[in-house]
């Protein structure tokens, strides 16, 4: 069976004063229903600008949009990025649905919860407004808000942060979408509210059987929730894999970075966390040959300065793990210790 | 949601309250002298004295005041015997230049200055907020650049310009009748005739409004459109209708409410140059020629405080509106 979603060499850029901002560029993933895909990445390097692609959220007059993104519905496939944008609208909520990083906002400051909620059910489902609010009710229940019934009227900003981002949660599955985008859902929250949010994604996963996008810059996230991730940096996937592999063999030198900055239980006691130097390169002047090259610090590992001259390809250097290096892979694993050393 | 319309409706009276005081005090320190102004150059000392008392102003202000205040409820009379004036409450005074209580002046201008103020008021709004939404819906389209130049003319064009030349078009094509224009007629009795009579005026004010309405409608909307929570309507799967219709312009139209109802108010109290132009017998005219021409303290009084308690007591409209509109304004 094909997977849910299947983006193929998807590319987005925004024309501007200063010249073309390749935002993303020639992305491909697969995501299944079941199935969590983390896109990992820092500010900037594209993971919102592909799944706001692939819902369709995008201005078409003011981006360029290539490639596709591709539901394979029980109708049959539909690219999100060549339908019209209307089609696309009548996939949004009820086939794939989207939560985003910021709550306090997110929601309309106007409208009861109840009301909003229960305006998303409308559009899929025939039935009375006292119908919406009862769905709506079901929902919040099921996402844990205490006392859904009584909450159901109350407005946005007598909600908590992570209350929020549950109503977000109840609002986005309450058609049953089979694919779910969490834009960074529990970076505005606080560390003891973030795990009860994935807690209740990946229990909303299991009872829905959704395919899970989820789009973080927290590597600890990613390590709680996601079955595959996939690295991004300045516009390029630049690792992707299950998610051991990244962890324990990452491929990338981004990668191998990304994990030293951060603390970790399963390393030596005592060793330092490494930033990674410099700033990732501007999106309208990318370098000619890796765009990870002037921040690398192995690029002189490879001979005749191709990291330099030549952009890598993503290859598949062992099974089911792609990366996009010119290192060899006795040279990464060089690389690899070459950090767990210097502890 | 009633403690908080009472809250407020006591501020508004202690409001109203001092507004007529500071007016009461401004206009009985004027360096003019009222009771010298009610009969002619060769006018005996004795008789402006007695016109002075007949006036109840040969007693201190807070008496005056006091009088004035009392009047408002259980209405006043002046002089005694046979040349006895009584106006009945709630009586503004009495204007010794027109002969008649200053509240049959009230009653007989404000008809025609809350028909003024009404059909502009509708007027502009329509024209505004639909002009600002089409301008923000096709940014930097020829539709948006059209309504800019429509905003800068209507800004740029004052009243007493945009007023006379409407004006003197309509007489030239023979559209009213220089004669008839300016009389008072009832919608209720001829709504033709009345509608005849404010359609000039509407659209004078409602230029000048309109594109102040227009600039305000067009810049709520593009923001509002950037909104989190529009993004979040967009995903849901709204079309881009019910998004604009239920999402945006909600929240956009808001801020409207306040400037609207302000503006509204502002009108109530009299257009004056408005009024002037199409020869309107409104409140704006009555003021201008109780200051102009005849000096009317009473008139004079009178039509502020009331200009002022319509701004302040549609200020308390706006809120309880607002509260309506915005739930977080309604908690607390």
């Amino acid at each position: 069976m094909k997977p849910f979603l299947e983006v193929k060499n998807l590319s987005v850029s925004f024309p501007t004063h200063d010249g073309l901002v390749k935002a993303s560029n020639d992305i491909s993933f697969t995501v299944a229903r079941g199935e969590t895909l983390a896109v990992v990445g820092e500010s900037g390097s594209g993971k919102s600008v592909t799944s706001l692609a692939v819902m369709g959220l995008h201005n078409r007059n003011t981006t360029n949009i290539s490639g596709e993104a591709i539901l394979n519905l029980e109708t049959g496939p539909v690219d999100t990025i060549s339908a019209s944008p209307d089609a696309v609208r009548k996939l949004r909520g009820k086939s794939m649905a989207m939560i985003f990083q910021d709550p306090m906002s997110a929601l309309h400051p106007y409208y009861s919860i109840g009301d909003q909620i229960a305006e998303a059910w409308g559009l899929y489902n025939k039935g009375s407004k006292k119908d919406g609010l009862k769905r709506a009710t079901q929902m919040l229940e099921l996402v844990g808000i205490p006392g859904a019934a009584k909450r159901v009227k109350e407005f946005p900003h007598q909600f908590s942060g992570g209350m929020r981002q549950r109503v977000m949660i109840a609002m986005a599955l309450v058609n049953n979408p089979s694919l779910l985008i969490a834009d960074e859902p529990t970076t505005a929250l606080d560390v003891t509210v973030q795990s009860q949010i994935l807690q209740l994604l990946r229990e909303m996963q299991k009872e829905f059987n959704m395919a899970v996008i989820l789009i973080t810059h927290d590597l600890g996230v990613v390590a709680e929730v996601a079955d595959r991730a996939c690295v991004m940096y300045a516009g390029k996937i630049v690792e992707q894999s299950a998610i051991d592999d990244i962890y324990y063999t990452p491929d990338h030198p981004y990668t191998i970075g990304l994990l030293n900055s951060i603390p970790r239980v399963d390393q030596l006691e005592g060793r330092r966390l490494q930033a990674i130097p410099g700033q990732p390169p501007s999106l309208i002047s990318l370098p000619r040959g890796c765009a990870f090259q002037p921040r690398c610090a192995f690029s002189h590992l490879v001979p005749n300065n191709r990291c330099v001259t030549e952009v890598p390809l993503l290859e598949e250097k062992i099974v089911g793990h792609f990366s996009r290096c010119h290192l060899t892979e006795a040279q990464l694993v060089q690389a690899r210790s070459a950090v767990g050393s210097e502890a | 949601m009633l403690k908080f319309v009472a809250k407020r409706l006591m501020s508004t009276i202690i409001v109203v309250t001092l507004v007529s005081i500071s007016v009461f005090l401004i206009f009985a320190f004027l360096p003019m002298d009222p009771a010298r102004l009610t009969c002619g150059k060769g006018c005996s000392v004795p008789v402006i004295e007695a016109n002075r008392h007949r006036l109840g102003l040969d007693v201190p202000v807070q008496v005056q005041y006091g009088r004035f205040a009392k009047g408002l409820f259980v209405g006043r009379t002046y002089g005694e015997g046979a040349a006895k004036i009584e106006c009945p409450a709630p009586a503004f005074g009495y204007s010794f230049n027109k002969h008649e209580c200053v509240t049959t002046l009230i009653a007989e201008a404000f008809p025609v200055t809350l028909s003024l103020a009404t059909g502009a008021f509708i007027l502009w709004l329509l024209l505004g907020v639909s002009l600002g939404v089409v301008a923000a819906r096709r940014q930097n389209k020829w539709q948006d650049k059209a309504s800019t130049v429509f905003v800068l003319v209507g800004i740029s064009l004052p009243t007493f310009v945009s007023g006379i030349l409407i004006y003197l078009i309509a007489l030239r094509f023979n559209l009213i009748n220089p004669i008839e224009a300016g009389r008072w007629v009832s919608p209720f009795a001829n709504p033709i005739g009345w509608l005849k009579n404010f359609i000039l005026p509407w659209i004078t004010l409602a230029l000048a409004f309109a594109a102040t309405y227009t600039r305000f409608t067009r810049s709520n909307v593009i923001e509002t459109s950037s909104e989190d929570y529009i993004r979040t309507a967009r995903a849901k799967g709204l079309s881009e209708k019910v998004i604009l219709r239920k999402h945006t312009l909600r929240a956009a139209l808001a801020p409207i409410v306040t400037i609207a109802g302000l503006d509204f108010a502002g009108l109530l109290g009299g257009a004056i140059i408005t009024e002037q132009i199409f020869n309107l017998p409104g409140l704006g005219r009555l003021s201008l020629r109780a200051v102009l021409i005849d000096y009317d303290l009473p008139v004079i009084v009178s039509t502020t405080i009331l200009a002022a308690t319509f701004v302040v007591v549609m200020n308390l409209v706006v809120d309880i509106a607002y509260a309506y509109i915005d739930p977080r304004v309604r908690v607390g």
